[in-house]
């Protein structure tokens, strides 16, 4: 091997990063060319409806009529939902894999979460319309004639429906949830529940301490999994019934943003249709970007209190465990 | 080498009148063969043939010890001897690192505080502890300190200012302090952390104190603080307190403990440990020749 | 005090319980799914699924072979295009991983992981369907690649921080350039671990449905091209689900079972590896 002279060294050293400098700037000129992409291609629903477009309520493309606000509202009700019937399952799994499990048990549990992450969203849609939909349907035929009355249950027994919806989203965020807050819990300096114990805490409130510690990570976790829910796309729109109405009740059929663009983008006839489905995409990719800055800023504050120079919490992709923050589909 | 002990009960020591406002300690069976650090006083704490397992490495062997009370007792050794191990044995801090095992008696006040029925978490209240690095909460300094009593449901509301004070004045940090009490812990330095931890100990009322290294991770004038403090509080706390540095031993305390790959080879009055002691081993240890 | 400690307790034996009930309430639905995909999509899955192609609207039979064959023509463009440009990123990362620029990689790189595939479906499309006025494999395959990209790059980038930096600075000593370090000594080091999180991607992206269904969009027949739409497993499911008929329904099933069959068997070759190699470096 020929001796390079150390000039064409430092040259060559100098090529290597900026070749892969090159290669990491895709990345960020990636995300940058997403947002401008989406910008300009929506621009004619833009410039057309400004802001009317979310607060209008009626999306009739037949007569021209774009009005987004039952797909806000949709994916609103149903991530919110979702997280609420979610969350506490998902910290609770985190606080036992992390605190309390038995070391055996440890893995094989965390494994089998990280497997219900791994389920493509197509297979819970699939099994929602032929198994959950059905329950839930069920499930509306026998509320008690009083309850319905009131606005939440109201509605026909459809099975689908903002219930169904809430639930398996709730079903899929879980183990994404659980599993950042593992991580979360694990930065923990384990003086700190040796601190409580040592004054006489019970378990519980020592992970309470833990916790405390932890609450901006752990707050970071849960935006985290509401960012996927807000998201998700198949499974939703296998099970939500697909209908632009802004309704209260948890049987009414209702839509969400990527719901619609789903299902109606390839059916858009003119271009005011397919940039009005765009702008909805922009809209849908901006909140969740907003929304994964400030959980991963969150989540790395908590890790940043503890030594000066840790490597940021950073998620590990794969196949490290936990199961990576996976893209929703 | 160590203490050997017979389990039969000695007669029990006259008992000394208590400064506390209870009724003197009701008299404690000694089960350790008294020894010039220990012989006539109360004894706090006391070890009987305690063994110690991490999984199947056995990390201490058959320590018999005995704590007199309001008194420091220095642990001293090199690195990796058990005497932290045989500390967190004390309040049962081992308890909570998985796959441990003891075997023998730990007394407290005469009661086994690993036989049936020990209730651990007040026994943790009783015997508290100050760790190597501070590790305030990431709360406010008033919250630090009135973290122990509120779990423990010991004062009414009314009452926390009152005992809070009390608790950071009794560790010389309320002068420091006291017009901050809501802001963060956190913002303290290493020497006054390691003071709020002290005072978080204390506002549980403890009657033993163990302290675990507690200036290793402070500069000279924080060590010299916490000394000072140490030498205040014995009047009133049983104190026990792991370290490395021997001057520290001969300085604050009254009875010294040398320990040795997980046994203990010498336990008397500090005096004759650090000028006469009674094994070789252990001069070899205070003049440095090893460890 | 006595009794306010016994409530303390008590409370927190409740909590155990309540925690340990939250991992059951959890895999409550892990063995729902896996049960239903299992019962109903065995008996569907014949020969005839992997090697026949649909029958025409209304008629029973056929398979799906047309769609399995297109999800390995997407997830091949995918990784042609994903598996350099993240292994690269990820080199840089673990290099310079100090520089502030690298910071804003990373960052970027979790925020992309996070974008919803549907959207990255719509940025493929004007990318490369819009121009040209027709779906493409192609078009499939860049939005997967997207994908992909922030997940490789992230997976080589700790893989290869696992690895000693004693060996880049050995094989600095000797004389070899950054770049035949990284790419000949760290990289060849860290290969196991890269090529699982690669095949873990894979897996995924073979999951995903949105991203395609206005790029590859779909295809009754079968087809290669490039330049063409194309079918996938995961579309031809959505499209059979909801549909009306019966027999679509049962080879919806089917060809789920295939996609959860592939995902746990890479979940599992994945955990596997990652503990060999655990256990490799921790020596």
């Amino acid at each position: 091997m020929k001796k390079t002279p150390s000039r064409s060294r430092s040259a060559d050293d100098r090529g290597f990063r900026l070749g892969t400098g090159f290669f990491a700037l895709l990345v960020v000129l990636l995300v940058a060319a997403i947002f401008f992409e989406l910008y300009r291609t929506s621009s004619l629903s833009l410039t057309k409806f400004g802001w009317r477009f979310w607060t209008g309520k009626t999306w009739d493309p037949v007569s021209g009529e774009f009005g987004a606000l039952p797909f806000i509202w949709g994916t609103l009700y149903s991530s919110i939902l979702a997280m609420l019937i979610s969350t506490p399952i998902a910290l609770g799994i985190a606080i036992f894999l992390s605190e309390l499990s038995p070391r055996p048990l440890r893995t094989p549990l965390a494994f089998l979460t990280e497997l219900l992450a791994a389920i493509p969203s197509i297979v819970y849609g699939l099994w929602g319309i032929f198994v959950l939909v059905p329950i839930v349907r069920k499930l509306e035929l026998i509320t008690p004639a009083w309850l319905k009355k009131v606005p939440l249950f109201s509605g026909p027994p459809l099975g689908v429906g903002m219930l169904s919806a809430a639930l398996i989203l709730a079903v899929m965020v879980i183990p994404f949830t659980s599993s950042v807050a593992r991580e979360v819990l694990k930065a923990v300096p384990p003086s700190q529940r040796e601190a409580a114990y040592a004054l006489g805490a019970t378990r519980w409130e020592a992970i309470q301490a833990a916790l405390r510690y932890g609450r901006t990570g752990v707050a970071g976790a849960i935006m985290l999994g509401f960012g996927r829910a807000i998201g998700e796309t198949m499974a939703v729109t296998m099970v939500i019934g697909n209908n632009p109405q802004v309704s209260t009740s948890l049987f009414a059929p209702q839509y969400t943003m990527a719901a619609v663009i789903a299902n109606e983008f390839t059916e858009a006839a003119d271009d005011l249709y397919l940039s009005a489905l765009i702008e909805i995409g922009l809209v849908l990719f901006v909140i969740t970007v907003i929304i994964n800055a400030l959980s991963r800023l969150l989540i790395w504050s908590v890790s940043r209190e503890v030594k000066p120079r840790t490597e940021a919490l950073a998620l590990p992709a794969l196949p490290l465990p936990p199961a990576p923050p996976e893209a929703t589909a | 080498m160590s203490d050997t002990m017979a389990p039969d009960v000695d007669a029990p020591p006259e008992p000394n009148p208590s400064t506390s406002a209870a009724a003197p300690p009701p008299a404690v069976a000694v089960v350790v063969e008294p020894n010039a650090a220990t012989a006539g006083k109360v004894l706090r704490m006391q070890t009987a043939k305690l063994n110690f397992w991490y999984g199947p490495k056995q990390a201490l062997y058959d320590i018999s010890l005995a704590i007199p009370e309001k008194s420091v007792t220095a642990f001293i050794g090199p690195s990796g001897c058990g005497k932290s191990t045989y500390l967190r044995c004390l309040n049962r801090m081992n308890d909570i690192i998985p796959d441990t095992r003891v075997e023998g008696e730990v007394l407290l006040d005469g009661r086994d505080i690993y036989g049936a029925g020990t209730d651990i978490v007040d026994l943790r209240r009783q015997v508290g502890m100050v760790f190597q690095k501070s590790n305030p909460f990431p709360k406010s300094i008033f919250d630090n300190v009135a973290y122990g009593p509120r779990i423990n449901g010991m004062y009414s509301k009314a009452e926390l200012p009152q005992r809070v004070e009390q608790a950071l004045r009794r560790s010389a940090l309320w002068d420091e302090v006291k017009d901050r009490l809501n802001t963060s812990a956190m913002g303290l330095s290493g020497g006054q952390q390691q003071r709020l931890c002290i005072a978080r100990a204390l506002a549980v009322e403890p009657e033993v104190l163990l302290m675990d290294e507690p200036c290793s991770a402070l500069d000279p004038i924080a060590t010299g603080k916490v000394e000072e403090l140490i030498y205040e509080l014995k009047r009133d706390y049983t104190i026990v307190i792991v370290t490395h540095n021997m001057q520290q031993a001969a300085r604050v305390s009254e009875s010294t403990a040398f320990f040795m790959l997980g046994r203990l080879v010498e336990h008397d009055k500090t005096e004759k440990i650090f000028t006469n002691p009674g094994q070789k081993i252990t001069e070899d240890y205070i003049t440095g020749r090893f460890g | 005090m006595r009794r306010r400690t016994r409530t303390r307790k008590a409370l927190s034996n409740a909590v155990v319980v309540l925690c340990a009930a939250a991992v059951l309430l959890a895999l409550v639905p892990l063995f729902f799914v896996f049960f239903y995909v299992v019962q109903q999509g065995f008996s569907s899955l014949n020969l005839d699924f992997f090697t026949k192609m649909p029958k025409p609207v209304g008629e029973a039979g056929g398979g799906m072979a047309n769609a399995i064959v297109g999800t390995l023509v997407l997830i091949a463009i995918a990784g042609a295009i994903a598996i350099p440009v993240g292994i690269i990123a990820g080199v840089y990362l673990s290099e310079y991983g100090k520089k502030k620029f690298a910071s804003l990689v990373r960052f970027t790189a979790d925020i992309l992981n996070g974008v919803p595939s549907i959207v990255i479906g719509i940025f493929a499309y004007g990318l490369a369907v819009l121009p040209v006025k027709h779906f493409s494999a192609l078009a499939g395959g860049l939005a997967l690649s997207f994908m992909m990209i922030p997940i490789i790059t992230r997976t080589t980038e700790e893989l290869l921080n696992l690895v000693p930096g004693t060996l880049r600075e050995g094989s600095l000593a000797l004389g070899a350039t950054r770049s035949r370090a990284a790419f000949s000594v760290m990289v060849p080091a860290a290969l196991p671990g890269i090529m699982t999180g690669i095949l873990v991607a894979l897996s995924r992206i073979a999951g995903e449905t949105a991203p395609l269904l206005f790029t590859a969009f779909n295809n009754r027949f079968f087809s290669t091209r490039l330049d063409q739409p194309i079918s996938s497993l995961t579309v031809q499911v959505y499209t059979y689900a909801i549909s009306p008929y019966e027999d679509w329904h049962r080879q919806a099933w089917a060809g789920a079972l295939v996609l959860v069959a592939v995902v746990f068997l890479f979940s599992v070759l994945a955990r596997v590896v990652t503990r060999r190699l655990e256990r490799m470096h921790r020596v």
